[in-house]
């Protein structure tokens, strides 16, 4: 299963400003489903990376709290036009996502 | 760092004689072998997820900013934006001390990323957010208080 990763970048002079929303239900293990009134299991983001141009700029940890369908904001100075912006995650189940788009031109 | 630096280099040479199409399948899957801290992340108080996480000796400053609403009406979505002044920041890590588990996350800052990060984050209860930076291998923290009306956890 694919989850989708939306991201946008915006460049002003040479710092890329990276946002991201990522599909992702980040499970606590403590909200009851409203149906069965069971527990739903544990099932969160652990690890993200995110690179420019090949290079990790962001690499996360994360626990339950952080919020569903989490969203980052964040800079990296020394960025240029056409480099490439990828993210990659892996949860406590294994699952991966992966999702890659281009610095746009500055303006 | 120095396990990280093992890593590329490994990488790299190991790139070297591998084919393209090769390499752009495996390098996804490489680079996200970090590590992930069980200990600090599972920790059932806040003063475990300090001090599993090793940032129990860190000093209160004034140069970490955090915004955050001083009332969360929704604590499964509170937006938290975290910005360090203190100059060599590499790493800011959040706490929500009231949480079933406190330690929330590890932001790495690396190759130009500067110490910025927003999130949304989980709050289950009104309590302290804590931000803790690294800078220089040095710990700091800063404190805020939000006010929760529902609680996120359980939802």
């Amino acid at each position: 299963m694919t989850r989708p990763i939306r991201m946008r970048v915006r460049l002003d002079g040479d710092v890329a400003e990276i946002r991201a929303l990522i599909d992702h239900p980040m499970e606590t293990g403590l909200r009851k489903d409203s149906k069965t009134g069971e527990l739903v299991p544990l099932h969160f983001i652990r690890n993200l990376t995110v690179s420019l141009d090949g290079k990790p700029v962001l690499e996360a940890q994360w626990g339950q709290a952080i919020a569903r369908n989490p969203y980052i904001q964040f800079r990296v100075r020394g960025a240029k036009a056409d480099d490439e912006v990828s993210i990659e995650w892996v949860d406590n189940r294994g699952e991966r996502g992966h999702a890659s788009t281009k610095v746009p031109p500055a303006g | 760092m120095k396990m990280r630096a093992d890593r590329r280099s490994f990488l790299r040479s190991w790139a070297a004689g591998a084919a393209a199409t090769a390499l752009g399948w495996l390098q996804p899957v490489l680079a996200l072998a970090a590590g992930w801290n069980k200990a600090a992340f599972e920790a059932g108080n806040i003063e475990g997820a300090i001090q599993f996480a090793g940032v129990g000796e860190a000093i209160p400053s004034e140069d970490i900013v955090i915004k955050a609403p001083e009332i969360a009406e929704n604590g499964a979505q509170v937006p938290v934006e975290i910005q360090s002044n203190i100059p060599g920041t590499d790493q800011i890590l959040i706490f929500s001390d009231k949480n079933v588990q406190p330690y929330v996350g590890l932001f790495e800052f690396r190759n130009g990323a500067e110490p910025f990060i927003s999130t949304r984050i989980k709050m289950g209860d009104t309590s302290k957010l804590r931000a803790v930076v690294r800078a220089n291998g040095k710990y700091y923290v800063k404190m805020r208080e939000v006010k929760v009306t529902i609680g996120g956890c359980g939802t």
